[in-house]
């Protein structure tokens, strides 16, 4: 590992450590300041609806995302968050473009440069929308522009997605026709998507293996 | 003490945490920037990384304030604006709220009054995401570790395993639009909306390619984003998706 990635690694922690701290702070300071002390029986109740979904999500998505952000994108994506909506695409298209692969230091750069530029974009849009959120909310929630809203995830994947399977044609039939009949048999697992990347990803390996055994990839 | 979900005071707490999330993404953007430099990786290519993928962040970030928006009925603007500023995202910061206020016997309708519930609402959406923020440290050199083991062993096969990453996440959200077609031409609208972005996109890819437009490959993603946003605008109320 290079000094720079070893120091990325050393940064990386004091900063995600640190805003792990923030996040905390940000109940207890409002409990401290309000002496509004909920009962732990009531926060665990809330979170007992939440956390299994939640931290099962969490873990699959460190273990996912954390090979193709690098070192530093990780890092500052996970405490950024809106990772599959925004910071992964944002990464792969990013390291696409700039046709460096994942996994080298050229792709961390290119990575950590396109979350950390995605994180400070975000950020200012939503400052700008919170000072003038008066005059746009009636327009962001029109129902004219609603399905623009809901289907942010389909116009990213689908952009995403051709260029990644025209690339990768072959190791990209097995998961897709699995996942697409998946999703048609059982569609209540929509809202588990997150839960079903690494399904995805297994399917690809073993898919990805057997093919490249064979000399076919 | 008089408990207001927009009070200077919470507004105070956010703007704390939102400086301290611009200064970690400036402090990394930085670094990676001159990173870039030493190994040689031009100015362009850099500058190039950064424009494309502020143009590209435009949409999904007005959706993430489209979020904020919905969380602010009941939350007021702060506490939803830390949220979606600091690991969150509204499918996870929505439903842990629903959850808490569950909890206290009241729903999201009305705008939140008792700091008490306030207080339980911010407890369950930090403890709820908080594995996300803790096991990156913990992971990071056992996850590149296997990594870097995979490929010294065989690098094309690396290649492979980086690649399969990829297209498993992807296929499982090209898979997830299908999820709705039963009930009926409406639910086809995802399925369109990803094939017209897709459509954009090949079209893009053979304009860069055959007329040597290198400056779209800035713009093609973002551009492929918005024709289908727009796509979505225009077929929702024929298709009978706009209430």
């Amino acid at each position: 590992m290079s000094d720079y990635l070893k120091k990325t690694d050393r940064y990386g922690k004091i900063w995600i450590w640190t805003a792990a701290f923030v996040v905390f702070m940000v109940p207890v300071i409002i409990c401290v300041k309000y002496d509004a002390w909920p009962s732990i029986t009531k926060v665990l109740e809330g979170l007992v609806g939440v956390a299994p979904i939640f931290w099962t999500v969490g873990i699959i998505e460190v273990i996912t995302y954390t090979p193709m952000l690098g070192i530093g994108g990780t890092y500052l994506a996970f405490v950024t968050g809106n990772l599959t909506s925004l910071k992964a695409p944002s990464a792969l298209t990013a390291m696409e473009n700039a046709e460096v692969k994942s996994g080298t230091e050229e792709g961390e750069v290119i990575s950590t440069i396109a979350i950390a530029t995605s994180s400070i974009v975000t950020t200012l849009i939503i400052v700008i929308g919170v000072c003038v959120l008066t005059l746009i909310a009636p327009v962001l929630n029109s129902p004219t522009l609603a399905p623009a809203f809901d289907n942010i995830l389909p116009a990213l994947f689908g952009g995403l997605g051709v260029v990644y399977i025209s690339k990768n044609w072959k190791l990209s039939i097995a998961p897709i026709v699995f996942m697409v009949a998946l999703f048609l048999i059982v569609p209540s697992l929509a809202g588990s998507v997150g839960v079903l990347v690494p399904v995805g990803v297994i399917i690809t390996l073993i898919a990805g293996r057997i093919m490249y055994k064979k000399g076919w990839i | 003490m008089d408990f207001s979900v927009n009070s200077t005071f919470l507004y105070g707490i956010a703007i704390c945490v939102i400086i301290f999330v611009l200064a970690q993404s400036v402090f990394f953007l930085v670094r990676a920037y001159r990173r870039g430099k030493q190994l040689g990786m031009s100015t362009q290519k850099l500058r190039k990384t950064i424009i494309s993928t502020s143009i590209f962040t435009i949409a999904p970030a007005i959706s993430i304030l489209v979020g904020l928006i919905a969380l602010s009925k009941a939350l007021g603007i702060p506490l939803p604006w830390i949220r979606m500023s600091v690991i969150g995202a509204i499918t996870y910061e929505m439903p842990a709220a629903e959850a808490a206020v569950k909890a206290f016997g009241n729903t999201l309708a009305d705008i939140i009054t008792d700091p008490e519930v306030y207080a339980a609402i911010a407890w369950v959406m930090t403890l709820g995401i908080m594995p996300s923020i803790i096991l990156p440290p913990i992971l990071m050199k056992r996850i590149n570790g296997g990594m870097l083991k995979i490929r010294q062993k065989d690098e094309r096969w690396g290649d492979i395993f980086m690649t399969s990453l990829f297209l498993g996440m992807i296929s499982a959200f090209l898979g997830v639009v299908f999820a709705d077609i039963r009930e009926g031409i409406e639910g086809w609208l995802p399925v369109f909306v990803l094939m017209v972005s897709a459509i954009t996109m090949a079209v893009c890819g053979i304009l860069i390619k055959k007329f040597k437009w290198k400056w779209l490959e800035t713009y093609a993603m973002s551009f492929s984003i918005l024709v289908a946003l727009v796509f979505a605008v225009l077929i929702a109320p024929i298709l009978g998706t706009v209430q």
